[in-house]
């Protein structure tokens, strides 16, 4: 059924450049409906400047890439990322906004009635586990990062946007509240099935939320896998990612006693 | 006190000197303002204006004021009444805080809110007036409040024009050597300056509480 479907995100032998330098080549991939794709890779390999392509925050440099068919230089980005949520790693909540009118932006702008505006922020704040009564009056400055970061989803989600990107969302976390608000996501990703473009440097959580793995060096595509292929990949890059994993991340210490 | 005699028996001068003195200050404020937002904003937008506008506005305010007040004289419509050649001279002063106020608060929103912004598809205007000049607001208050501050103080020399104000008690003090002329100008002004100061300070504290 999946196969069948057109694309959602396409990119064709997209190249970006800054300056000199060449950020992103050759990038050719597609996306099917209510997929999520990770990119994965390190810092400087181009994962962000990829995601910023699909919404046109930045415009290839040769190459095309497509949304719903037709290449974002072809749109009004006002449409166009109206169509897409986005989240940062930074949030980027209006700190002068209250919690509730962040989350009530896009509808807002899209000119919803009020009523239906009110009824869509409490439910997106109760999507990501914040009770409406007590955060929907407050400040982002009276927020915990993990209270911060979920109303930057319940943003992004407010306008029903069938396309997600995520950059780094959770990596300014800290372990305890990540690990929650990524399991809240999880389940917000079965429930809500956008297709999801999501960024990250983290193997575990590229395997707990992608259908598939899109590996990112040095501005070129090593591969695309399915996490079962991911974890079993022989060609260098993937390999490399997946040792850590089976590396114990703590040194455990000896017993030394004093003799 | 005979200076307070003094002061009681013209007060009614005082008065009609004091409020000669904010309508000068009150009309060139507005205008700076009018002028030196768009400016400030236009900076941000297109960085290769940064050097031509801020540069005249720090030429402008190199000027000694009476001097700038002289340099203007001349010029037609302006140099025609005492009160437009004193207002549009303040006026010039009160640029130069602004402007650069303007343009530091508009700098000063976070990268990642803008980016936002952006992301989200709102319109340059929408980003400009719901997001960066709201943001802005504390910084360019506080340039406003500079501006005012020294408006309130140059606009004494207008009356080396002949436009009045406060500054006519003290350089009528000044010619017949009369101590209690010179304060019955030098202290309304000071006042007002420190009022200014105070009332402005409150509102930017204000604006600025309730962000992070």
């Amino acid at each position: 059924m999946a196969e069948a479907a057109a694309p959602v995100i396409q990119f064709r032998d997209v190249e970006y450049c800054r300056g000199e330098s060449i950020i992103l080549r050759n990038l050719t991939f597609s996306m099917q409906p209510g997929e999520t794709l990770v990119l994965l890779g390190r810092s400087g390999s181009g994962k962000t400047t990829a995601l910023k392509l699909v919404n046109r925050l930045l415009e290839p440099y040769s190459g095309e890439v497509l949304v719903e068919g037709r290449a974002t230089t072809g749109w009004n980005p006002i449409l166009l990322r109206r169509r897409i949520g986005y989240v940062i790693q930074e949030v980027g909540l209006f700190p002068h906004f209250t919690v509730e009118k962040n989350v009530g932006l896009i509808p807002g702008l899209e000119k919803w009635p009020a009523q239906r505006k009110a009824e869509r922020v409490d439910e997106m704040l109760r999507t990501v586990g914040l009770d409406p009564a007590q955060f929907a009056h407050r400040y982002p400055h009276e927020l915990s990062g993990g209270q911060r970061q979920r109303a930057g989803v319940a943003r992004a989600l407010a306008g029903d946007p069938p396309i997600l990107l995520m950059d780094e969302p959770f990596g300014a976390l800290d372990p305890l509240t990540r690990a929650e608000v990524q399991d809240e996501f999880l389940a917000i990703q079965r429930k809500l099935a956008k297709t999801i473009i999501f960024v990250t440097h983290d193997v575990r959580e590229a395997l707990l939320f992608g259908t598939r793995i899109a590996l990112l060096e040095n501005g070129s595509l090593a591969g695309i896998y399915a996490p079962q292929e991911f974890l079993r990949a022989a060609d260098p890059p993937a390999a490399a990612y997946v040792a850590t994993l089976q590396k114990s991340p703590i040194p455990i210490p000896q017993q030394r006693g004093i003799s | 006190m005979s200076l307070i005699h003094f002061f009681l028996a013209h007060r009614l001068e005082i008065a009609d000197s004091t409020g000669e003195h904010l309508w000068l200050v009150l009309i060139s404020m507005l205008l700076a303002i009018a002028a030196g937002v768009p400016l400030g904003i236009a900076v941000t937008r297109k960085p290769w204006l940064s050097k031509p506008i801020l540069g005249s506005a720090n030429v402008a305010e190199t000027i000694p004021s009476l001097a700038l007040f002289g340099f203007l004289l001349p010029v037609p419509w302006l140099g025609a009444r005492a009160g437009r050649l004193a207002i549009a001279t303040l006026a010039l002063y009160a640029l130069l805080p602004i402007i650069r106020n303007t343009v530091a608060g508009i700098k000063s929103v976070d990268a990642s809110v803008r980016e936002a912004a952006q992301a989200m598809g709102m319109t340059g205007s929408q980003i400009l007036l719901r997001v960066e000049l709201p943001l802005a607001l504390p910084v360019l208050l506080a340039g406003i409040r500079i501006a005012a501050v020294w408006t309130i103080g140059i606009a004494t020399i207008a009356a080396a024009v002949g436009a009045g104000g406060l500054g006519e008690f003290i350089f009528r003090g000044l010619a017949m050597v009369d101590n209690r002329l010179i304060l019955a100008g030098a202290i309304p002004a000071a006042l007002l300056a420190i009022l200014a100061d105070i009332v402005l300070g409150l509102l930017e504290r204000r604006l600025a509480r309730g962000r992070s």
